[in-house]
């Protein structure tokens, strides 16, 4: 296990440049899924359905020699119009709809692509693969690789600098016993994210290496980048605020002159292009799509990660992605030591990562990276 | 000139008629109450004027337009806005927020603004802080505006409430029992407020089941029982009237 950490053998690099755009791609679920349920408190219990529409979606058009980059945002607008429809379905009845009916919608899309024929006549259940992949054929000079590596310096910088300035903001009103806590945490976070830097920075130098992983490690970590900065800033805003009171007491935005409906729209369209394009990268990572990579469990990690980090904290999501992979990672080899089979294993992964939600819930309820406060405040 | 005009407003709750073929007016410019006994109708009749719920009959006026079939927050807009009896709170924003949801038009409510003129958004935002740091300071509560709303006590909360509805530059505020749960000394100063702010021009709608607040702040009184118009006048008419009497005393 100590090999993520330290090793520089090749293939240890490859595994931690896959896990670094696994987490990129659910931080980007997250971060949809926040803005609906963290800010708006929405319930979408369909996740898979917007990941499956906007990986169907990009898919297809790529193949059909629509260019890459217009594939993933169109997947994110149908994405995005998938909640659209969901919302006006529901959303002017009770509140419980919207979540009944995103489990049901998002069964029903991945039942459509089991059984619906795919464009090119073949039954939908036998799952599409050879499209086409970012930077799959890009050819880097020595001048684009230090571009590259420039820009994942800017991002890995600005991530940094937020945790310091995190560190530094907590240790003022800390006392004595958490200063250490919260030392420890942020040194540990630092080393943990130089790490990552570097493995990044050693990947898209050798891009040819591990052509498609590297250019969609690039591609995820630049999107989610961009997506953090618009949701955060976008939360921020007096629009946000209208979020925010939504998720406190509709009655009271209503009162004070707010659509309170068309902005769930928005909430749910916007979370959902967020997810859509998070589905794109979800089917380039893995490189084909079948209807079974789109089953709830999927919706449940998101939820999960979310939950985990801090529900209505963007940096809190983002954590809560990269601890979600670390576990998968950490719990992956555990066949090596416990001489169970893997079904077990599976089983045993489910069982352990319950039991920290529950432990989570009894002692830090608010989330890693939530506000304690918050939730002791009475309604 | 009637700034809001309500007839035969009537609304049942399966077999309850709550409010039965009322009517209402409120004069521009005035304070105007609205006394009754328990269960008289008179929150209802409130969430029928703003339409939170909507009426099974009757017509509503308000400045010169008929707003029965208006969503709430449309009637929000034109300038009427309503609290509610049990004062509702933001709790996760801070008291200031609270206020800074309820500035209208506000340019960067609309998301695409958000990038598109972050520089008239930023200016709008210094305003609206402005002001809502006098409400704040006016009703007490300067000193908690940075503190979560959910952290208030029931009074102030009441007076967020106000200071909400005061953001918003209303023509008309509807109040819901402002003085329910509120100290003696805390009732005088909401009283101070209302009349301050009448002299600047805003209308006022009270419930309230505190007389001394009735007579001491309205021009007019209306009195509903069982759903009913039962009397209107001014508070000293209403005060000696012998079928008000009898449905507060009497039974
Ligand atoms: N949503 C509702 N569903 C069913 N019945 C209701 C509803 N709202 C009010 N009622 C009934 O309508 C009647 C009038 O209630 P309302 O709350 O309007 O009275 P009120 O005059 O405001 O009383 P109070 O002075 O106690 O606040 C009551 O009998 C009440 O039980
Ligand atoms: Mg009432």
């Amino acid at each position: 296990m100590l090999n993520y950490l330290f090793s520089f053998d090749p293939g240890i690099l490859n595994y931690v440049a896959f896990l670094l755009t696994s987490m990129a791609i659910y931080g980007l679920m997250g971060l949809g899924l926040n803005l609906q349920w963290g800010f708006t408190g929405l319930i979408n219990f369909g996740i898979a359905g917007f990941v499956a529409v906007g990986a169907y979606v990009t898919v297809i058009l790529s193949l059909t020699q629509v260019p890459i980059v217009l594939a993933m945002l169109a997947g994110g607008f149908v994405a995005a119009l998938f909640g659209l429809l969901m919302g006006f379905a529901t959303l002017r009845l009770r509140e419980d709809y919207l979540a009944i009916v995103t489990i049901g919608a998002s069964e029903l899309v991945r039942l459509i692509f089991n059984n619906e024929e795919l464009y090119d006549g073949r039954p939908g259940s036998m799952g599409i693969n050879g499209f086409p992949l970012p930077l799959e054929s890009f050819r880097p000079t020595t001048f684009t690789r230090v571009g590259m590596v420039a820009i994942v310096t800017v991002i890995f910088g600005l991530a940094l600098w937020k945790l310091w300035q995190w560190a530094n903001r907590r240790l003022k009103s800390a006392a004595q016993k958490q200063k250490v806590a919260i030392t420890a945490v942020a040194v540990l976070a630092g080393l943990l994210g130089l790490r990552a830097y570097v493995v990044t920075a050693i990947s898209l130098s050798n891009f040819r290496a591990n052509q498609a992983g590297n250019g969609l490690l690039f591609v995820a970590l630049i999107v989610t980048a961009i997506a953090f900065w618009v949701v955060e800033r976008l939360i921020r805003s007096p629009w946000g605020r209208v979020l925010k009171a939504i998720r406190e007491d509709e009655e009271i935005a209503k009162a004070l002159g707010k659509n309170v409906f068309a902005y769930k729209l928005q909430s749910l369209m916007i979370g959902g292009f967020l997810t859509g394009i998070g589905g794109a990268l979800y089917a380039w990572q893995q490189s084909n799509v079948y209807p079974d990579n789109f089953r709830s469990n999927l919706t449940f990690n998101v939820w999960i990660l979310m939950v985990l980090g801090g529900a209505g904290t963007n940096p809190g999501v983002l954590l809560g992605a990269v601890i979600f992979w670390v576990y998968t990672a950490l719990t992956r080899d555990l066949n090596q030591i416990l001489p169970l089979p893997t079904v077990q294993i599976d089983a045993f992964r489910m069982v352990f990562i319950g039991l920290l939600l529950i432990a989570l819930m009894v002692w830090r309820p608010q989330g890693i990276l939530g506000n304690r406060d918050e939730l002791t405040l009475g309604k | 000139m009637a700034l809001l005009s309500a007839s035969g407003l009537v609304k049942t709750f399966g077999g309850v008629t709550a409010v039965d073929s009322a009517d209402l007016e409120v004069a521009m410019g005035s304070i105007t109450g609205l006394i009754g006994p328990n269960g008289a109708g008179k929150t209802t009749l409130f969430n029928l004027l703003s339409n939170f719920i909507p009426s099974d009959r009757g017509q509503v006026m308000f400045n010169g337009q008929s707003i029965e079939r208006l969503q709430p927050h449309e009637i929000a807009r034109l300038g009427m806005v309503r609290t509610f009896q049990v004062a509702r709170t933001l709790s996760r924003l801070s008291v200031l927020e609270n206020l800074l949801l309820a500035t209208q038009q506000q340019t960067g409510e609309k998301f695409w603004q958000v990038w598109l003129q972050p520089g008239k958004i930023a200016a709008e935002e210094q305003q609206s802080r402005d002001r809502a740091m006098e409400i704040l300071e006016s009703i007490g509560l300067a000193h908690k505006a940075h503190d979560y709303a959910g952290g208030l006590s029931g009074g102030q909360r009441k007076l967020l409430e106000i200071g909400r509805a005061l953001m918003t530059r209303p023509k008309l505020i509807l109040l819901d029992e402002p003085a329910a749960g509120v100290n003696p000394t805390l009732i005088n100063q909401i009283c101070e407020y209302i009349t301050y702010w009448n002299q600047q021009g805003l209308s006022f709608l009270i419930i309230e089941h505190n007389m001394d607040v009735i007579m001491s702040l309205c021009d007019r009184v209306w009195v509903l029982a069982e759903g009913k118009n039962l009397a209107v006048g001014t508070p000293q008419e209403i005060q000696t009237n012998a079928q008000v009497l009898e449905a507060y005393l009497g039974n």
